[in-house]
Formats: structure tokens, sequence, C-alpha cells
């Protein structure tokens, strides 16, 4: 118990650089697998968060643009779902990091609205902001088909209220279209959420190097793996992991998907349930 | 491969690039496209197998069968694939030596476990180091569809045993009305009726077992990421057809090649969806309103 007390101490936070600067190499007990698998997890959560965070604005935009009454917007946000939606994450990965590497090198620009990218951003090589910059473009593509297909079913008599009422165009989207929106695909975007989370795993297999080995649950667990010759121990416990990651997913968006029903006869609710998964 | 291409440090232009695309490397590059669609083609039966295997064990009365089978299913939900896709293979592959170890050299001094190394003798290697580098590849794509086999097939029966529960009551209540036996009314009403609705999450599975071949990768096959990673890299001036970075070109067109796989199923599925629903006993089956406002 003391020792493991200590190894906590060496490796609890070894995946953002504090503690211990050598890996375990030889005799690996289990108390640092546990550990520095755990301590990989907080990569994990961080691509998960705030990828959800960021790209839910980023969907409810484009499921809008796809459901505009301009073509051109209609034709962009369909082009970017279907082109992050058609092809595997591990490839839009692998893309964006030599895209992010070589072309600031041959003296192209991508501007992106908020940031250019050129010579100087080389931060965008690295895996947490590149990767996230992937993952923030694939879950608001993935949860942009959720949620234009939950516009579509907003009740019209609501919407007619609402117009007969006085309400102008914004406040119909904010006050009724927004908040039924949410309560429908409420269930089907946990669903998302938990698949985004595990997807986050993919990061450190795909391209984008684990600078000073600050990896990832997985990028831990296969390092473990190749040292100990032995995938029965590090493998099940990044599963363990996941599984209770998924267990706080599904109460998080279950209390919260409570509170975007509040006003809803209890009969009528969207009950949150296991829909058909989603992979990238 | 062509007689022009003997000396490439002459070529130029479109000489130089249909010399390049048709060296050893990148035939190889063009050859394991077909890797993948095999691989594809081979799990997709494997894992429906499996996966209705699964699901019926699942409904079973006995809690001998329902447990396994709702476990098995169950295990895929909470666990990221790839976990299953890096473990799966070592497992099997230890597994496997470890049954020939036990037959073929039971008596080997320090055992299998020598501190932080699983090793076996070397008759009971798998495959032989003997062997020719094939069997090392067919060995290596066996395991891969094997790992794809059992996650996929959990995933399938994850979408069976809802449609199972999806066929209406009253058509098996019929049956037994009809004096139908339990192995009857599953053959002749049961599974009939439910692939309708399995084929909305049959297909989603097809999408997603497509954009899963690249992990292939992650197995040590050498899948087109590996090949685009390799022909892609910059090469200097001793190599015949020096060229800078271009990966990105590479891992453009593997895009490219994936978004119309998909864009290829999705209008495949929406045929084999209208033909399946004709005389069903779905909204999209009475012929009166069309799939998309049916569904």
């Amino acid at each position: 118990m003391n020792v493991c007390f200590d190894t906590i101490q060496a490796y609890g936070l070894r995946a953002i650089g504090i503690g211990e600067r050598l890996l375990p190499k030889a005799d690996i007990t289990l108390c640092e697998q546990m550990v520095l698998i755990g301590s990989g997890l907080i990569w994990n959560v961080y691509f998960g968060v705030l990828s959800i965070g960021f790209g839910f604005w980023f969907a409810v935009c484009l499921s809008l643009g796809r459901l505009s009454q301009f073509a051109v917007l209609r034709l962009v946000s369909s082009g970017f779902v279907f082109l992050f939606r058609g092809s595997p994450l591990f490839i839009q990965f692998f893309f964006a990091y030599e895209a992010f590497v070589l072309l600031p090198k041959t003296g192209i620009t991508i501007d992106l609205g908020l940031v250019v990218i050129d010579a100087s951003t080389g931060w965008f090589t690295k895996a947490w902001a590149g990767a996230l910059f992937v993952l923030f473009c694939n879950t608001a593509a993935y949860s942009s088909e959720i949620f234009s297909g939950a516009l579509q079913s907003v009740p019209n008599g609501q919407i007619e209220a609402a117009r007969a009422s006085g309400m102008t165009r914004f406040q119909i989207f904010r006050r009724v279209m927004f908040p039924n929106m949410l309560r429908l695909a409420w269930p089907a975007y946990m669903n998302e959420a938990i698949f985004l989370f595990h997807s986050t795993t993919l990061v450190f297999f795909s391209g984008f190097p684990a600078w000073r080995q600050e990896g990832d649950a997985l990028y831990y667990a296969s390092y473990f793996a190749e040292k100990t010759f032995n995938p029965f121990v590090p493998y099940p416990i990044v599963a363990g992991y996941f599984i209770l990651l998924t267990l706080v997913i599904i109460g998080v968006f279950t209390l919260t998907g409570g509170y975007l029903n509040r006003s809803v006869p209890q009969e009528r609710r969207v009950k949150p349930r296991f829909r058909l998964l989603i992979w990238r | 491969m062509f007689s022009v291409c003997a000396d490439p440090s002459l070529l130029s232009g479109l000489d130089w690039f249909s010399c390049y695309l048709t060296t050893p490397k990148h035939l190889a590059f063009f050859g394991s496209f077909g890797l993948v669609m095999l691989l594809i083609a081979v799990v997709a039966p494997v894992a429906l197998a499996i996966g209705f295997a699964a699901a019926v064990a699942s409904r079973s009365a006995s809690p001998l069968l329902s447990l396994p089978g709702r476990g098995y299913i169950a295990l895929a939900r909470g666990v990221p694939d790839i976990v299953f896709f890096l473990f799966v293979p070592i497992a099997l592959d230890q597994g496997f030596e470890y049954l020939r170890y036990l037959v073929i050299c039971p008596d080997q001094p320090d055992g299998v476990w020598q501190g932080n190394n699983f090793l076996v003798c070397s008759a009971a290697k798998l495959p032989l180091s003997t062997a020719a580098p094939i069997w090392h590849s067919i060995y290596g794509f066996g395991l891969a569809v094997i790992s794809f086999g059992l996650v996929f097939g959990a995933f399938a029966g994850n979408v069976l045993a809802g449609s199972f529960e999806a066929v209406p009551i009253a058509q098996i209540q019929t049956g037994a009305s009809f004096g139908m036996t339990q192995s009857h009314i599953f053959r002749r009403i049961l599974v009939p009726q439910m692939w309708v609705f399995a084929l909305p999450g049959l297909s989603n599975l097809w999408q997603i077992l497509i954009k899963a071949t690249p992990l292939l990768f992650l197995l040590g096959l050498q899948d087109i990421v590996y090949w685009a990673r390799e022909l892609g890299s910059s090469k200097t001036s001793i190599y015949a057809y020096p060229h800078p970075d271009w990966r990105l070109y590479y891992f453009g067109f593997l895009l490219i090649f994936y978004l119309g796989l998909t864009a290829i199923s999705e209008v495949a599925y929406k045929r084999i969806m209208a033909r399946l629903s004709r005389g069903q006993a779905t909204l999209a089956g009475s012929g009166k309103i069309g799939l998309r406002g049916g569904v």
C-alpha cells in the first residue's frame, strides 16, 4: 500500500509531464500499470470534454446550415458532414497531421477563420491542438446529423403557436426549436459522446507523436504490453477505466436529460437508451 | 515494368509518373486495396454468423446460453474497440503458441514465462520461423479476421437481438395459434421478418466495418496505411524516384477511396431496403408511403 502511494506520487500526473521522467522498465508492478494508465486517462478526458464542448456549438450551426434556405450553405455544410462521416477518423488523423506538418513548409497557409496556420503555428502538429481540432470537426459532423434529425421532428404546432404569439424568427429558434431539438436529440447525443470518448484512444496511434512519452491510457497500456509481453493485465485495465468513464458520461447525460425534459409530461419524455452505435 | 522505365533518372513529366506509379512497391500498394476489400468480404459473413448465434443465445430460456450471449454483446459496448483490436490478436497468438507448447515441448526448462518474456521453443512458434513469408502474412491476416469477427460479431449481435424484439408479437401469436412449434415459429416467422428491422443497424455496421479497416495497420499488416506512409515519405536521390514528402497526397487518396466506398454502400443500402420492405408489415412495405416518409 505504502509502495503504491509512492508510485502515485511518481506517475499519477506523468501523462502531463509532472513527476518521474523515466517510465518503469523492469519489474513492472500492477500498481504502476494502474497508476500510469490512469494518468493517461487525463488526455482522453481532455480530448473528449473539449471537443464535445466546442463541437456542440459547431454542430448546431452545421445542422442549421443543412436546413438553410440558401443552397450554398446547404452544400457547404452537407459536404463537411459527408467528408467527416464518410471517412475513417484514423485516416483523418493521418491526413491532418501531414497537412499541419507539410503545408506550412511549402508556403501554403490554411485560413481556419480564427487561426491561420503557417510556419509559426507549429503547435498544430502537436497532439493537444491538432488532434483536438480533428476530433472537434469529427464530433461536430456526427452530432449535426443527430441535431438536424431532431430539428426536423420538432412538433409543428409549437412553431405555429410561437409564430401566432408574435415571436421573431430568432426568438422562435431560441425559445422553441433549440430546447425541443436538444430534448429530442439528447439520448442519441449521449451515445455520440460515449463513442467520441472511445475514439480519443486513436490519437496517439495515428501520426501524432506522443511528446516525451506523454500519452493517453491506451498508449501506456500498449507500452506495458510491449514491455511485459503480457496483454492480459494492461488492456483489461484500460477496459475497466473506460467502462467507468462510460458510466460517468451516462450519469451526466441522464441528469442533463432530466433537466431538458422538465416541462414535458412524464409519459411523453424521451427516454435515454442505447441506440445504434457509431464509429468514426 | 515498361522498357522505358529502365533508367528513371532520364524520365520527366508524364513518363516519370507512369513509371513511378508502376514500380513493384506501388503495385503492392494497389494490391493492399484488394486486401482491405478481402478483409471486408470475409469479416462481414463471419461477424454476421457470430452475431446471429449470440443474438439467438441471448434469447434462450436457459441461463447457460443467455448469460454468455448477453455478456458478449454487452462487453463490446463499454470498451473502446481499438482496445480489442490491440488485445485479441496478441492474446490469440499467445494462446495458440501456449497450446502448441503444451503439445510439442512441455518440458521446456524455464517454462514459457521467463521474467518479462513470453517464449516458447522454436518448434512451437507460430508460424515457424522457417516458414515462407507468405505464411506469416496469412497468419497475420487470419488473426485480423478473427479479431474483427469477434468485435463486429458483438455489434451485430446487438443489432440482431434488438430486431428480434421488433417483430410484432401478434405475428408470433398467430403462428402459435396455428399450432406451429417453437422452432417452426423461429424459422418461418421470426427470422424472415427480422431482417427488415435489422437492416438499418446492419448497414450502419457495414459502414463502421469499412471505416475500421485502417486499423489493420495497428495489427502490423502491410495494408494501405502502411504503404501510404512508406511510399509517401520523402525519398532522397539515392532512390530511383526521388521526391519530397508526399504523404499528404497519399493519405488524401485514401480519404477519397473511403469516401467513395461509403457513398456506394449508402446507395446500395437504399436499394436493398426498398427490396426487402416489399410485402412487410411496416409503413414502407405497405406501398402507400415512400421510404423516406415511412421510416
